[in-house]
This record gives C-alpha cells, structure tokens and sequence, in this order.
C-alpha cells in the first residue's frame, strides 16, 4: 500500500460566465495529474470549461467559533440593503 | 439502499433531557436543517457512524463496477459497450466523491481501502450475487440503479453537508443508469420469444435481491431510529421498499415481464401493492459473507488493487522527482512570469 497522495480541492467553472465553484476534492501526486484527474472525476458531462486546482493543505479558512464574530456585525447594517429605504410608488426607475 | 444496517454505537435513543448541553446544542442545529460542516463540533458517535455509513455507500460503487465492467466487452453492439463504459465510469466517480466526504471526517482513504479489503466494512448486499446474462445488466440498471435512487435522493437533504452534496451529484447522473437498464429490457421484451425469457429470467433472480437492498424492516431498529434523529436516514426501510415496489410493478407491467411473488397484489384500501414475505435469512447470509459472489468480488478487488500498485509507486516517484529538480533561473524570455503570477487567477 502507498501512503495517500495529497488532497486537492477542485474548482470549475461553468460555461455560463459564473465565477469558479469548489465541487470537491482528490488525490493525486502533482496538479498536472490534479487537473487530469479532475476532468475525469468532476466533468463527464460538460460541466465546465474552466478547472482549478489546489492543494488543500494550502486553504485557509475561517473556524465556525468565529461565526458570530466574523459575520454578525453585518446584521445591524440593514441599511446595506435598497428594501431599507420606502420609496414612493409613483417616482419610478428607482 | 446501498448502506445497510449502520451501526450507530449507541444502545437507545436518548430523549433530549439525558443530553449533555453540548449534544442538546448539536441535536438544536439538526433539528433547525442547519447543515453539519466537517470543522463543526459533532458527538463521536454521529462522526463514527457517518463514516461508516459513507463508506460503506462508496465501497457499494466501487464493487458495484466489477459485475458490469466484466460484461463490457460482451455488450452486443458497439453502442451498448460505450454506453456501458459511461455508466461504469460514473460509478468510480461516485465512489470517489463519496470517499471524498468520508475523508472530511478524519478518516483515511487508505484506512477505507484497507478495511474493506480486510473484510472489515461492508458494501452493499445486492452485488453478491452473479451476472449470468445480457438481460442481468439491464435489470441491474432498472432495479438495481432504481433502488438507489429512491434511497439516495431523500439523502441529498441529509445533516451533514459534504455527503449531501455528494448525493446531489449523484442523484443527477444516476437517472442515466436507470434509464440505459430499462432501454436494454424494452430492446428484450420487444425481441424474440428466447430474448424476452432471457429478460423474465433476469427478473425473477433480482427481484428479491432488490427488495432485500433497503435493508431489513427497521421499526425494531434502535440504530435506525438514532439515524433518523440524526438526519442522516431521513426515510425508514420499509418505506423507501414500498415506494420502489408501487413504482416498479407498473414498469414490468408495461414490459410484459411477470413479477416473481404469488401474493403481489394491488391494494385498492391502502393505494400500495401488497407483496410476499422477504427471506431474510438469505439476506442475512449474503451479508456475513455467504453470498454466491463474496469471495469473488473481493478477490478482483484487491487483485485491481494489487496490480494498479506499480503505476502508484511510478506516478509517486515521477513527481518527487519533478519536485526536487533543480529549477532553472529566470532567463529573459520568461520576464513578466512576476507579473502574470502577481495577478489574481479569477
């Protein structure tokens, strides 16, 4: 048996214009093979035109004990939103 | 269902008055849809029981490739092998975004691979048993295929996030499998008189073993009544197998094969087909290891394992190599590498 290969996150891009999206992730010894891999594994139907890869111990993300922290303050800024300002009915293109 | 009979490790359900605050806070979220992420906090038990139960998913597509890749190159037209080569593709791509999900939880792919080669963990019953002919393929795709389906995509809503987005992928490209088997079982029955008892000879060996795949009846079950808690089973066995019976009895109708169970009958109170006693006792041997396949399954598996050896050692090497190659300094043609590389990929 081989010691696992590294992992590797898998981004595609759809046809459609939209940005990269994480689909999953595999194994293999390098991004060339990453790439080809990923290809076989996450685009047998035309998914994408457009793949990533990179390796996950290389992604940083944010822990969920910060959830509150990090994302909260947003709550209170209502303001950020165009439903927060009643506009009247008859002034159009607003 | 392709995981069957997951053990949970816990004796009974407890009501939520005996949970530690931590456990009471987890079952809150559940409770709430709110989906299990691989960094959040988890009871052991939901973690140990998740992987048992993902894995057991993706060793069932991975086995699950070695009945019909064995009758690709038998495939009676040239359409045929190549449509079969796709379907037995995507189940290596099942399987693998299955281990996928598994590995977000702390386990190995080696460990999974190892243990299922020692016998440790289970994959599902149905691939235990032989395809004898053409018509086996057919009726896998339509019954077989059929049967994970229904269990599958009430999965894609399950607690825990990386699995249920597995399902979804799945569930999309699965509906391909079930359609190629029941377009081999049309070109049978609407074929000669030898083709079509070929194709009613395939039925009556799968139908039970159909049956059989979503598991024993799991009222009793403590193991299911903890899964269910947890979201990660979201219908009971004999649901899901009541439901697969009431939408496939029509579809042999239509193709004019005969269902193999003498008490099969149209329920015109309860709006289901009623149906025979399952023999469970068969399941139960196929499951310890007793099935007509067992040994054989096993056996190609790690012999594909066995001989793919070489070309992991090779790929390994070929990289390590690539790796520590001296990397040779900026020469004048590459000037504005910096800058590319400066920019986001976006």
């Amino acid at each position: 048996m081989t010691s696992d290969w590294p992992l590797w996150e898998v981004f595609i891009r759809s046809q459609h214009g939209l940005a990269h999206k994480h689909v999953g992730s595999l194994h293999a010894v390098d991004a060339e093979m990453a790439i080809r891999n990923a290809r076989d594994v996450y685009t047998r139907r035309n998914e994408g035109v457009s793949i990533w890869v990179a390796r996950s111990s290389d992604i940083h993300a944010s822990s969920p004990g910060d959830r509150a922290p990090l994302f909260e303050p947003s709550n209170d800024k209502v303001y950020r939103h165009p439903t927060f300002f009643p506009m009247p009915e008859e002034v159009k293109h607003l | 269902m392709y995981a069957q009979m997951v053990e949970t490790g816990v004796e009974r359900v407890q009501v939520v008055a005996e949970m530690a605050p931590d456990e009471r806070a987890f079952q809150a979220r559940i409770d709430a849809d709110i989906k299990i992420e691989p960094k959040d906090a988890m009871p052991d038990a939901y973690r140990r029981t998740l992987v048992r139960q993902i894995q057991q998913h993706a060793h069932s597509e991975i086995v699950g490739m070695l009945p019909e890749g064995n009758w690709i190159t038998r495939a009676p037209s040239l359409s045929r092998k190549a449509i079969l080569m796709a379907k037995v593709q995507d189940e290596a791509g099942h399987g693998l975004y299955l281990y996928c999900a598994a590995e977000t939880l702390g386990v190995s792919r080696d460990r999974m691979i190892a243990d299922l080669h020692a016998g440790k963990v289970k994959y599902s019953s149905i691939f235990n048993y032989p395809t004898l002919t053409w018509a086996d393929i057919g009726t896998i795709g339509w019954l077989v295929d059929g049967a994970a389906i229904m269990n599958q995509i009430p999965l894609c809503r399950c607690s825990y996030g990386p699995y249920a987005r597995a399902m979804i992928r799945i569930c999309k490209e699965e509906s391909f499998h079930q359609r190629q088997g029941f377009d081999i079982m049309m070109a049978l029955c609407r074929g000669s008189a030898e083709q079509k008892a070929m194709a009613q000879d395939a039925l009556n060996r799968w139908w039970w073993p159909s049956l059989m795949m979503f598991g024993p009846p799991d009222a009793q079950s403590v193991h299911s009544a903890q899964s269910a808690r947890w979201k990660i089973k979201l219908l009971s066995n004999d649901e899901l197998r009541q439901r697969f019976v009431d939408q496939t009895v029509p579809q042999a109708e239509y193709l004019g094969l005969r269902v193999p169970d003498d008490r099969l009958a149209w329920n015109e109170a309860s709006g289901h087909y009623d149906f025979g006693e399952i023999d469970w006792s068969e399941f139960h041997e196929v499951l310890k290891g007793h099935g007509p396949c067992n040994r054989d399954r096993m056996r190609m598996r790690i012999k594909a394992w066995e001989e793919g050896a070489w070309v992991r050692e090779a790929a390994a090497a070929y990289a390590e190599k690539r790796a520590n190659a001296p990397r040779p300094g900026p020469l004048p043609a590459m000037r504005g590498e910096g800058d590319r590389r400066a920019a986001p990929v976006g």
